[in-house]
């Protein structure tokens, strides 16, 4: 047969009956009814319902979340995005997944140390109960083994660092036999996070495990860990802690000329630098221009020629608000600081806003 | 100096320059304090607010689906009536003014919201919340006073057409979702010639878009859904609507146009300073007084004054901020305009009415 029927297409099928709801609930979209009743429906935006909580050390716990039907599924090592309302303010974090892969209930876990004046951190810690509903995003991340595990492997954590690291350990299991090696530093040992399942672990010739504790031991040397694991150089080496140690990894190693042997995961949020005043990139239009802590964004914008919106000039009509991609600005009026990092969803009114920082403005 | 010289009787005197900036500093803190306490319960309150509301507008229009019933008809058309004005009122303005952009939630977020009113978000929030709340009651500039074709202070000259007026409110009244959105597009202003054409052209085809889909749904698809029904869910349809237009019209004339609130001049806000901001704010605006189920109602806009004062401030503490707010007008010798609702109703009737005849008339013709 020559011709072809004409058929529906069943997503333009969709398509149709959708906008004809959408005729029925105007001015609002059928999801903002239907998230009334269910909030993680299949087709709704991505959230998740904490479903379990339980403490891994006196400052970490480990969260089970029930994913909403759109959940794609993740890979051992990588990390989600989730956002909690504190103190009714909606503030996005990453965190690496830790759960199995293959869990029968669907759920994942991400597990949580509380860093000093973290606010999502101490929130999920110590005052998220289970049921609350979060926001997510799909996992994403690089620093994951690929489709077969190296023979070798170094993993080389601090802190919190452990936990995409657990995730892949996890998974790993099962795996075929790697020879895996992980040395983790943490202040004690009751302050290592998954302690007992480590040492689990190691008791049952799975891993082979290198503690140190820096209250007894001192820092974790980058330099010599060449003392501690004698086959380094032939180790595929996976790492994950603060940024010194990472930047100190990332110098040793390349110093022996292992670069490209070394991943390394960077989770802890950017430091984002107040001060007075700060370059502000325009980064829809391009421009950048300079504030000096005292003028307005607006008046800023406007002066470097980018079509800036604006209304009342002073902070009450909401005419001029922009997204902050990044940055910190200060309210001219009381002094707050806001600070943003990419995809917080921070927008600010930049009439009353000036540079406390460099900052990225989406106009 | 003051900058409210011009007024008719200027109930500023009083007041030194020093004194309305002192003024501003009290009320400043005010405002400071609100922002500083503002947290989980009022996110928790406003997302209980737009849960319900949502729940009552699905029932309303689920009931009225069998609006051939009397009983459905009546207990359907109530629903979707205060249904409406809790969209229009405490979620749709206070959402679109800004009031709970801090809460981060791109869902409940002043850049995002659309409401269930004939009046595009994008056009309300520049004339309601740029024009109506910096340039509140200073003739030529504030659109809501008199929508620009009311004659709503003694110092507008009176053309028989004034005469009118009273009709032509009542109309608009009925018609109020309209009326706002056709003056949002500043058609007197187009028509001197004041506005640019084709951005007129592009504003009224949003607003004609607009009116066309809410049309399409409150008189067309609901009612054909609602098959044997079908006329009477229109009925009902077009009673919330007229319903929430009388209940809107009502509250805000009560804001802006009952005695003893003060309108200003163009001249007279020139360089005026944040103090004067206030205290314009503070003359120009008045209260209802009533209970808590009347305040929910009108959105807290019986809290006019406060409203406007702190137009951004989550509209649940308006009613907690009321009392300071009221110490300050004492403290500095103002009058703090409020009354319950039917007497405030009337009293704007009243002013709209003696308006529309020339000054003293009245009073002269009784000599």
């Amino acid at each position: 047969m020559t011709t072809t029927a004409p058929r529906t297409n069943p997503t333009a099928l969709r398509g149709r009956m959708l906008r004809f709801v959408e005729r029925i609930t105007t001015p609002l979209v059928p999801s903002d009814y239907l998230d009334v009743i269910d909030p993680l429906r299949s087709g709704a935006a991505l959230r998740g319902r904490i479903v379990e909580i339980h403490p891994e050390t006196r400052d970490a716990v480990t969260l089970v979340i029930k994913p909403g039907r759109g959940w794609q599924g993740h890979v051992p090592g990588q990390y989600i995005r989730i956002g909690v309302d504190v103190d009714g303010v909606r503030q996005w974090r990453a965190y690496s997944l830790t759960s199995t892969t293959d869990r029968p209930d669907g759920c994942i876990s991400i597990t949580v140390k509380a860093i000093p004046d973290g606010t999502v951190s101490n929130y999920l810690v110590r005052r998220a109960t289970v049921g609350t509903v979060v926001q997510l995003d799909q996992a994403a991340s690089e620093f994951t083994l690929g489709t077969t595990a190296p023979a070798k492997l170094l993993f080389v954590t601090a802190g919190s660092g452990i936990t995409p690291v657990m995730g892949m350990l996890r998974n790993l299991r099962a795996d075929t036999a790697s020879d895996v090696v992980v040395v983790h530093s943490a202040p004690t040992a009751a302050d290592v996070i998954f302690g007992g399942e480590l040492r689990m672990l190691a008791a049952q010739g799975l891993i082979t495990l290198v503690e140190i504790h820096t209250d007894t031991d001192g820092m974790l040397d980058a330099g010599g860990l060449g003392d501690l694991v004698d086959d380094l150089a032939e180790r595929h080496t996976m790492a994950c802690g603060p940024v010194g140690l990472l930047d100190a990894l990332e110098t040793s190693w390349a110093t022996a000329g292992l670069a490209d042997q070394l991943y390394t995961e960077r989770f802890r949020p950017t430091v984002i630098a107040t001060g007075d005043g700060g370059a502000v990139s325009f980064s829809t239009t391009g421009i950048t221009a300079d504030n000096d802590g005292t003028q307005s964004l607006l008046d800023t914008g406007e002066a470097a020629g980018v079509l800036m919106p604006s209304g009342c000039r002073m902070g009450i009509c909401f005419g001029c608000v922009a997204p902050l991609r990044q940055g910190a600005v200060r309210d001219l009026r009381t002094g707050a600081v806001t600070t943003a990092a990419e995809g917080d969803g921070v927008v600010i009114q930049t009439c009353v806003s000036a540079a406390a920082g460099p900052c990225d403005v989406a106009l | 100096m003051t900058a409210l010289h011009e007024a008719p009787v200027d109930l500023t005197t009083h007041l030194t320059a020093a004194d309305i900036e002192n003024l501003g500093a009290e009320l400043d803190a005010i405002r400071d304090e609100v922002i500083a306490s503002r947290g989980e319960s009022d996110a928790a309150y406003i997302r209980k607010v737009i849960d319900a509301q949502r729940k009552l507008e699905l029932t309303s229009r689920g009931i009225l689906l069998f609006s051939l019933f009397p009983p459905a008809w009546i207990a359907g058309t109530i629903g979707l009536s205060v249904s409406k004005i809790i969209e229009n009122m405490e979620i749709g303005h206070n959402v679109m003014h800004g009031q709970w952009d801090w809460m981060r939630d791109p869902k409940i977020h002043s850049t995002t919201w659309e409401w269930d009113n004939a009046s595009p978000a994008e056009l309300w929030k520049h004339s309601h919340n740029e024009l109506h709340h910096t340039y509140t009651n200073v003739l030529g500039k504030d659109n809501d006073l008199g929508y620009g074709i009311m004659r709503v202070s003694e110092d507008q000259r009176w053309t028989p057409l004034y005469l009118l007026q009273p009709l032509s409110n009542a109309v608009n009244a009925v018609f109020f979702q309209y009326g706002i959105a056709f003056y949002d597009l500043q058609i007197g202003k187009y028509l001197k010639g004041r506005v640019d054409k084709d951005d007129f052209k592009a504003r009224g085809k949003k607003v004609l878009a607009k009116i066309r889909r809410h049309a399409t749904r409150d008189y067309v698809l609901h009612p054909l859904l609602s098959g044997p029904s079908a006329l009477t869910t229109l009925t009902a349809n077009a009673t919330a609507n007229v319903v929430r237009n009388l209940w809107t019209h009502s509250v805000i004339m009560c804001g802006h146009f009952p005695e003893g609130v003060e309108t200003f001049s163009k001249s007279s806000i020139e360089g005026e300073t944040r103090g004067e901001w206030y205290l314009r704010q503070m003359l120009g605006s008045a209260n209802i007084s009533g209970s808590r189920a009347m305040h929910f109602m009108t959105g807290n806009l019986s809290y006019q004054i406060e409203h406007h004062l702190f137009p951004d401030l989550p509209s649940n503490h308006y009613q907690k901020i009321a009392p300071k707010v009221e110490a300050v007008f004492e403290r500095y010798g103002l009058t703090y305009t409020t009354g319950p609702l039917p007497k405030q109703v009337a009293s704007a009737w009243k002013k709209i009415i003696r308006l529309s005849l020339p000054n003293n008339f009245l009073s002269s013709a009784s000599n």
